[in-house]
C-alpha cells in the first residue's frame, strides 16, 4: 500500500472513527447506562446529560494527556538519568548545569534576549503602527514591515548572515563602515558581548511586524472623541500618544509583549544558524540542542529549565488575554 | 460686541459643499442652539468653531480675533461630546485636571478649579472613581466639568443628551439650564436635533437646513413668525398644516381662499393691492385650529383618525388628494364620536401664516 493510500485511509478512519465514537457512546449512555424508563426516568435523563460533556471531551483530553502531560512527566523522569537512560543519577544533571560556565552564560544571554527583544519589537511596532496610520502609503509600509513574519528563522538568519558578512563587498554593515572611512572589515558576530545584540536584531526584525499589526488594530479601536477631547485640552501629539492612546491599549501592549517573550524563550534557530553558540552567544535552547546527542544527558534537564521559565509568563499572558476579551 | 462672529463661513469636502454662506453673530452670555434635521451640517459647524474641522471659506472670529488658523486649544473654547469622550484610564479628578496639567498650572490652582467644578456639578463623591464606574448621567456631568475647569470663553455642546434615556435627558436638560444661570457670562453653543431641547434651553435658535441657515431667532420668534415653510414645519409638533390658497382680499389683514378646504380665512399678515390673486401656502398650527359650526370656516373635512391623549385630542382629516399631507387639528380636552364626522375648522387671524414659494410674506 502506497503512502498516499495510507494517508487517505488514516483520514477516513480518523473522521468516521470519531463520528462512530460519538454516535455509539451516546447510544450506550442513553439506552444502556441511564435509560429513561420506569421510576428513574427523570433522574436518568439528568444524569445522562451530566455525563455527556465528558463523553465528547474525552478524545481531546486523552490526546492532550498523551502528547502534552506525558512528555513533561517523562522528560522530568528522564532528566534524572544519565545518557544511557539506565542509571538513575538524581539531580546530578541539574548540578552539572549549575556548575557549567557555558550554561550560566547561556542563562545570562537568554535574560538579555528576554529583556531586549520583546521591548524593542513592541516599542518599534507601536511607533510604526501609529506613524503608518497617518500616511497615505502607510499600507505599503506596513506590508513591507510585516513581511519578515513570513520568513522562517533559518531563512532570516541566512539573510542577515549576508548583512553581517566579514567583507565590505558582500556585507552591508561593513559596506556602511567602509563608506564612513573605517579601516578594514570586521566580523560583527565575533565582537564579544555586542554580538548578542546583533543576533537579537534579527528576531526584532521578524517580530516587529507582528507587534505592529496587533497594536495598529488596537489603536484604531480607541474612540476618536477621546483624541479630539485631548486636542481641545491642548495636548500635543506626543502627549496624546503617550498619555491618551498608549494607556488605553496597555492591555494589548502587555499581551504582545508577553507573547514575544514566550517566543524568545523558545527561539534557537537564529543562534544555531549564525554562530552555533560560539563567541559567547549561547542561549538556553541552543545549549540544549548542543547537548542533545552527546555528553551526559543533560538536554532534558535544560528543557525542563526552559519550561519552568516560560510557564509563569505563559499563565500571565493567557490571563491578560482573557481579561482583554471580556 | 460680538463674542463670536462667523462671516460667510463655508465648508466643503472636495467638490461637495456641506455648509455655505453662514453669517452669524453671537453675543457674550448667549445660549445658542443649532438645530436641524440630520445631515444639515450642525455638528460640522460646531466642530469648525472648535477647530476640529478646517474652515474652507470665510472667517471665524472669537473675541474680535480671527481664529481660522488658531489651534483648538488656544481658541478659548471647551467642548462636551455626545459620547462623553472621557479618558477611560483616568479617574474623574484626572479627567478634569488633564487640560490644566497640560497647560502647566500649579497643583493648588488645579485642585481649586477641580473642586469648584465638582461642587457645581455635585461630583465630589466620585472624584476618585474611573469613568466606567459611573452612570451615563454622571459621565456627562464629568464631561461638562472637564469644560468648566478650563474656564473657556465659549462652551460647545455636541448633542450632549442624546445618549441618555428619556427621564435622565429631561433631568440633565434642566441641570444644563441651571448651570447656564450660574454662569451668566459664559457663551454656550449647543447642537441638538431635538426641538424640545432647543425651545427650552436657547436664548436664540439657529435653524440649519441644507447647508445654510434657515432662520435665527428666539424660540418664540421661530414659533410665532417663521421665515419660511421649513422652519414653520420644523418647529412645533405635530407639524404645521400647509394648505394651498389664493389671496382674495388685501390690506392690513389678508383674506385667502382655500380651494382645498372649500372655505376662506383671514390672516393678520398685511399685503399690498398688487398681491391680489397671488398663490400662497396658508400655515396653521394644529393647536391653533378651532372647530366651528358657523358659515365662516377655512377647512371642511372628514375625520379619519383620532388620537386621544387625555389633555388634547389629535384629529387627522381624510386627504383629499393622495399627494397632500393630512390636515391635523389638536383640540383641547376629550372628544368622543368624532371619527367619520365632517367637521369645519378655522383659526384666529393672528395665528394664520402666509407663505409664497416657501418664504413668509412677513419677511419680503
Amino acid at each position: 500500500m502506497g503512502p498516499l493510500m495510507q494517508g487517505v485511509l488514516t483520514i477516513l478512519i480518523g473522521v468516521f472513527g470519531c463520528i462512530g465514537y460519538f454516535y455509539a457512546s451516546n447510544i450506550v449512555l442513553d439506552r444502556v447506562i441511564f435509560p429513561p424508563r420506569h421510576d428513574d426516568a427523570g433522574r436518568n435523563i439528568n444524569r445522562a446529560n451530566a455525563v455527556r460533556p465528558w463523553l465528547f471531551l474525552f478524545p481531546a483530553l486523552f490526546a492532550l494527556t498523551l502528547y502534552l502531560v506525558y512528555p513533561v512527566v517523562g522528560s522530568f523522569i528522564r532528566s534524572m538519568y544519565d545518557r544511557t537512560g539506565d542509571t538513575f543519577i538524581g539531580f546530578q544533571n541539574y548540578q552539572n548545569l549549575a556548575g557549567d560556565p557555558e550554561f550560566r552564560s547561556a542563562v545570562f544571554n537568554n535574560l538579555l534576549w528576554v529583556l531586549v527583544v520583546p521591548a524593542a519589537a513592541t516599542f518599534l511596532g507601536l511607533v510604526i503602527a501609529q506613524l503608518t496610520d497617518r500616511l497615505k502609503w502607510g499600507g505599503i509600509a506596513k506590508s513591507l514591515i510585516f513581511m519578515p513574519m513570513a520568513i522562517s528563522f533559518v531563512g532570516a538568519s541566512l539573510i542577515w548572515k549576508f548583512v553581517y558578512a566579514n567583507d565590505a563587498s558582500i556585507g552591508m554593515l561593513n559596506a556602511v563602515r567602509l563608506f564612513f572611512g573605517a579601516d578594514g572589515p570586521i566580523d560583527p558576530l565575533q565582537v564579544p558581548f555586542w554580538n548578542n545584540f546583533f543576533l537579537m536584531v534579527i528576531l526584532v526584525w521578524i517580530q516587529t511586524g507582528f507587534a505592529m499589526v496587533i497594536l495598529s488594530a488596537a489603536l484604531r479601536g480607541i474612540p476618536e472623541e477621546t483624541i479630539e477631547a485631548a486636542i481641545l485640552d491642548g495636548a500635543n501629539p506626543f502627549q496624546i500618544f503617550f498619555k491618551i492612546q498608549v494607556p488605553q491599549i496597555m492591555g494589548t501592549i502587555l499581551v504582545v509583549w508577553t507573547t514575544i517573550t514566550i517566543l524568545v524563550l523558545k527561539v534557537f534557530d537564529i543562534v544555531y544558524t549564525m554562530t552555533g553558540g560560539n563567541f559567547g552567544t549561547q542561549i538556553l535552547p541552543s545549549y540544549m540542542m548542543e547537548y542533545m546527542f552527546r555528553d551526559d544527558g543533560r538536554a532534558t534537564a535544560v528543557a525542563l529549565v526552559i519550561m519552568v521559565l516560560v510557564l509563569p509568563v505563559m499563565i500571565w499572558n493567557i490571563r491578560q488575554a482573557r481579561k482583554e476579551m471580556r | 460686541m460680538a463674542d463670536l462672529k462667523l462671516t460667510d463661513v463655508a465648508k466643503s469636502y472636495g467638490p461637495v459643499d456641506v455648509l455655505k454662506h453662514i453669517d452669524l453673530e453671537i453675543e457674550k452670555g448667549e445660549l445658542i442652539v443649532f438645530v436641524g434635521p440630520s445631515g444639515c451640517g450642525k455638528s460640522t459647524l460646531l466642530r469648525m468653531i472648535a477647530g476640529l474641522e478646517k474652515i474652507t471659506g470665510g472667517e471665524l472670529q472669537i473675541d474680535g480675533q480671527v481664529v481660522n488658523n488658531v489651534p483648538p486649544a488656544q481658541r478659548g473654547i471647551a467642548m462636551v461630546f455626545q459620547s462623553y469622550a472621557l479618558y477611560p484610564h483616568m479617574t474623574v479628578r484626572e479627567n478634569m485636571s488633564f487640560a490644566l496639567k497640560i497647560a502647566g498650572k500649579s497643583k493648588s490652582e488645579i485642585e481649586a478649579a477641580v473642586n469648584r467644578a465638582a461642587k457645581i456639578l455635585q461630583l465630589e463623591p466620585y472624584l476618585d472613581r474611573l469613568p466606567k464606574a459611573l452612570s451615563g448621567g454622571q459621565r456627562q456631568r464629568v464631561a461638562i466639568g472637564r469644560s468648566i475647569v478650563r474656564d473657556p470663553k465659549v462652551y460647545l455642546f455636541d448633542e450632549p443628551l442624546s445618549n441618555l434615556d428619556a427621564a435622565l435627558r429631561v433631568a440633565t436638560r434642566i441641570e444644563i439650564a441651571q448651570l447656564k444661570e450660574q454662569m451668566p457670562d459664559s457663551t454656550m453653543i449647543y447642537v441638538t436635533h431635538d426641538q424640545v431641547e432647543a425651545m427650552t434651553l436657547a436664548s436664540r435658535i439657529v435653524v440649519l437646513a441644507g447647508g445654510g441657515i434657515a432662520q435665527v431667532g428666539t424660540p418664540l420668534e421661530l414659533y410665532e413668525r417663521p421665515e419660511n415653510t421649513f422652519v414653520a414645519q420644523f418647529i412645533g409638533s405635530p407639524q404645521m398644516n400647509l394648505l394651498g390658497g389664493r389671496i382674495v382680499g388685501t390690506g392690513q389683514q389678508t383674506r385667502v381662499e382655500l380651494p382645498e378646504g372649500q372655505g376662506t380665512i383671514l390672516s393678520n399678515y398685511p399685503t399690498k393691492e398688487s398681491d391680489m390673486g397671488l398663490e400662497v401656502e396658508v400655515g396653521i398650527r394644529p393647536e391653533d385650529m378651532i372647530a366651528t359650526d358657523g358659515p365662516d370656516y377655512a377647512y371642511e373635512g372628514e375625520v379619519e383618525i383620532k388620537e386621544a391623549l387625555g389633555e388634547v385630542t389629535l384629529l387627522y382629516f381624510k386627504k383629499q388628494k393622495p399627494e397632500h399631507e393630512p390636515v391635523i387639528a389638536k383640540l383641547p380636552g376629550i372628544h368622543t364620536d368624532v371619527r367619520g364626522k365632517r367637521m369645519r375648522m378655522t383659526a384666529e387671524a393672528e395665528k394664520v401664516h402666509l407663505f409664497n414659494n416657501g418664504q413668509s410674506l412677513l419677511y419680503r
